[in-house]
């Protein structure tokens, strides 16, 4: 946008003037050169019209696409949220007010499924995210072969949810998983991780750090190449280890790129559900007998999509929006904490 | 001239942009006509029609070259199945297109645990069948499930689930048990109880790594089956907790959870078809339809190992039906292929080649399981015995919520038993409170 304003008001600079510092608006200077000098008045409008309606016209396509299937039905999901709707019945919507909400504050189902969500998304984002540093520090040093590792840190992303969870409960087959033949070779008492309250929870948990891990410690690894190297020649100098390099130097410099990666998690955490789905199996919606990894996106499709009562699941659908705002919100203060200080 | 090829590139760009939106846009609303059948451009008048059909699960009816047999019969039909694997999956999908009027297939499956709610809810969204068929050709108690207040008959019976036992001879010879299925059917005619009293003794002796019965929920459903009242009552209310039925079968399995006779395994989870596989466990509660699962799970290992014999009582469990919506737009011929695929002959079809039980009595007779089948099952007289039962199956009511309250009693409250070894009154109080979240009390 700005490229094109700068070629707009300049229209005769020329190509010359800053070749290599603004690509973009060179080229579009030299391109356009012509038609604003010469030509017609209708050539001219035309011209200035493409300028200005240009971009909104690119942009739309995201904009219409946004608005059909985000924009209106998370509205519509609002209203749907004050009315007792079923599944079966959709036209025959009656007014609940705040019922619905109301209904969630005193189920125990419900606070369940967000302090599940809680659990699950510390026990997998904090292990992970720290994983992911210490990774990208590795990856950091002069390795050989490093574009070979970088691709096989990203593997796990590359897998899809279905084929990583449906390892992933063999594994944790309570009879004949490898996680339990490991157990009982050390000795342990064996598992029986989907019916275990913390047992599944780790399960479900790995699945995620699995998944995750390796694109965060990239992520990491393009913040630590930005770091400039005088910083930790200096500290060198000044006689600093390996370890207070990376506690001095890297980890202040990463301050920006870890809130991204913890807002992101947060956010991936809060909408967990495929993996507890998957690893619950049939009737994986209830997340175990006990509700144990039943998370609130699992709550929801199982009110919505099971058993049918739309407007309870809608409430629900709101409620983890109204989270995330919170958790955005929280975001927002720490990051201006943090650029203060 | 590099202007003009540029302006001409910004345009061509801006152009497929437009093109791609519009696309986009036509994309949504073509497609709904598209699944309902009529992208054949020809429609009825000489040219090909394209009737859809939906269904979840293994019907059976392409494994048994139906679809072929009837484009073959009527060249101008061609026949495209929608299959999506699970009902859980698939009849949200089918409410919602069905209320929507549109992408509905042309003609739609519906399971029995959704029948009622399909008959309460969407009747006026099916076309009346009854006057299109001779109703005697079915059970009287599997047209009653698809029939409306007013009479009207939105769905004709495809296969039911007659209640017989599976077990393993060998597993049962080696724990000094009876194998002769006409003495075990006697040893625990009548009563659940006597057949998980059969388990106690079984457990005496088990070969090791072996266990009576799959699951505590495996024999809650088939002891449900044969029970005359379930979760609600002729008016629609919900009586589960005062359910006679309900009541017995939940004792029943709640002396199973308790034990140690059972494998724990959750039916259709992969553990269970790994435990087929490995003769984890000696018997399995066997509607007909498990007959060609327990064949494909069990494989070789299992030939001639597995018998069959006569439930305790007979009972139901299963069972589908293929219904019209009125937003098919060939629905006449809609309506001939779902008679053509439900009449007798072609049931008796599916059960040659996957053993689905017929809802047509007329077909028995001339029933004819797969050589290999009974291979399988040591020559049990399978059209017997499951026709036997099929034919003293008590009516049941079945309600609106009934698979999500049966799913809290299995997999919350007997599962909480039998894994988390909670006591069954634990158990019987989470269900309690599962099922009041389903009905949203």
């Amino acid at each position: 946008m700005t490229g094109s304003k700068q070629a707009l008001a300049q229209p005769a600079s020329s190509a010359g003037a800053a070749p290599g510092k603004q690509p973009g608006a060179a080229r579009r200077a030299h391109g356009r050169g012509r038609p604003a000098s010469g030509g017609s008045p209708w050539r001219s409008r035309l011209y200035r019209w493409d300028m200005k309606a240009s971009p909104y016209a690119f942009i739309t396509p995201f904009f219409v696409i946004f608005g059909a299937f985000s924009l209106v039905p998370l509205l519509y999901t609002a209203w749907y949220s004050l009315h007792h709707v079923q599944l079966s019945s959709l036209d025959h919507q009656t007014w609940a007010g705040l019922d619905n909400y109301e209904n969630l504050l005193s189920s125990d189902f419900f606070w369940n499924a967000l302090k599940n969500t809680f659990t699950i998304g510390v026990i997998s984002t904090v292990p992970q995210l720290a994983a992911a540093i210490w990774l990208a520090h590795m990856l950091n040093y002069r390795l050989r072969g490093s574009t070979v590792w970088r691709v096989v840190m990203l593997t796990p992303y590359a897998t899809s949810v279905a084929a990583a969870t449906l390892v992933f409960t063999l594994l944790f087959a309570p009879d004949n998983g490898m996680v339990n033949w490991v157990l009982d070779a050390l000795g342990m008492d064996p598992v029986n991780w989907r019916e275990s309250d913390w047992g599944s929870q780790l399960a479900v948990s790995s699945i995620v750090i699995w998944r995750w891990t390796g694109y965060n410690a990239l992520i990491y690894l393009a913040a630590m190449q930005a770091i400039p190297a005088d910083l930790y020649e200096s500290a060198a100098l000044d006689g600093a280890t390996r370890w207070q390099q990376f506690r001095h130097v890297t980890i202040p410099m990463l301050r920006p790129t870890i809130l991204f990666t913890v807002v992101v998690s947060t956010i991936g955490a809060t909408q967990l559900f495929g993996e507890p789905l998957l690893f619950g199996g049939v009737s994986g919606t209830k997340g175990g007998s006990e509700h144990q990894y039943q998370t609130l996106g699992l709550y929801m499709y199982d009110q919505g999509w099971i058993v049918g009562n739309l407007g309870k699941a809608s409430a629900i659908a709101w409620s983890m929006f109204l989270i995330l705002l919170i958790i955005a919100a929280i975001n927002l203060l720490i990051s201006r904490r943090l650029r203060k200080s | 001239m590099r202007t003009s090829t540029r302006r001409s590139h910004r345009m061509t760009a801006l152009a497929a942009v437009a093109v791609m939106a519009t696309g986009l846009l036509a994309g949504c609303a073509s497609d709904d006509d598209s699944s309902s059948g009529s992208d054949n451009g020809g429609g009825n008048g000489g040219g090909k029609t394209t009737l859809t059909i939906g269904t979840f699960g293994t019907f059976g009816y392409k494994q048994a070259g139906l679809y072929d047999e009837y484009m073959k019969l009527h060249p101008e039909i061609t026949i495209k199945e929608n299959v999506t694997t699970r009902t859980d999956v698939y009849w949200p999908k089918v409410l919602t297109r069905l209320q929507a009027g549109s992408g509905t297939d042309d003609v739609q499956a519906i399971e029995i645990g959704n029948i009622t709610e399909a008959v309460q809810t969407q009747a006026d969204k099916f076309v009346d069948l009854g006057a299109q068929v001779d109703k005697s050709q079915w059970l009287d108690w599997k047209n009653a499930q698809a029939t409306t207040k007013d009479g009207k008959l939105i769905g004709l019976g495809t296969d039911i689930g007659p209640m017989a036992i599976c077990y393993r001879k060998d597993l049962f010879q080696k724990a000094g048990l009876e194998t002769d299925r006409n003495k075990l059917a006697e040893l625990w005619k009548g009563d659940w109880a006597k057949y998980v009293d059969l388990g106690k003794k079984y457990m005496e002796k088990a070969p090791s790594g072996t266990k009576f019965v799959d699951s505590a929920s495996s024999v809650y459903n088939a002891a449900l089956g044969g029970a005359k009242d379930r979760y609600y009552d002729a008016d629609g209310n919900v009586i589960w907790d005062k359910s006679e039925g309900v009541k017995k079968a939940w004792d029943v399995a709640m002396t199973v959870a308790t034990s140690d006779m059972s494998a724990k395994l959750k039916q259709f989870d992969k553990p269970w078809d790994q435990g087929f596989a490995n003769a984890k466990f000696a018997t399995v509660a066997c509607p007909a339809w498990m007959v060609g699962y327990i064949q494909e799970k069990s494989g070789d290992a299992g030939k001639g190992n597995w018998d069959v014999a006569a439930a305790p009582t007979a009972a139901n469990w299963g069972g589908s039906f293929l219904g019209v919506p009125k937003a098919s737009k060939h629905q006449k011929e809609a309506i001939e292929l779902a008679k053509w695929l439900t009449a007798p002959e072609q049931q008796a079809k599916v059960f040659a080649k996957q053993a689905s039980f017929p809802s047509t009595p007329a077909a028995y007779s001339s029933l004819k399981p797969s050589p290999d089948t009974l291979a399988y099952f040591s020559d049990a007289p399978l059209t017997q015995i499951y026709s036997d039962s099929a034919k003293t199956i008590p009516s049941q009511i079945f309600g609106i919520k009934d698979q999500p309250i049966n799913t809290a009693l299995t997999d919350v409250g007997i599962l909480q038993v039998e894994q988390k070894g909670k006591s069954p009154e634990q158990g019987w109080k989470a269900a309690t409170e599962e099922i009041k979240d389903v009905l949203g009390q």
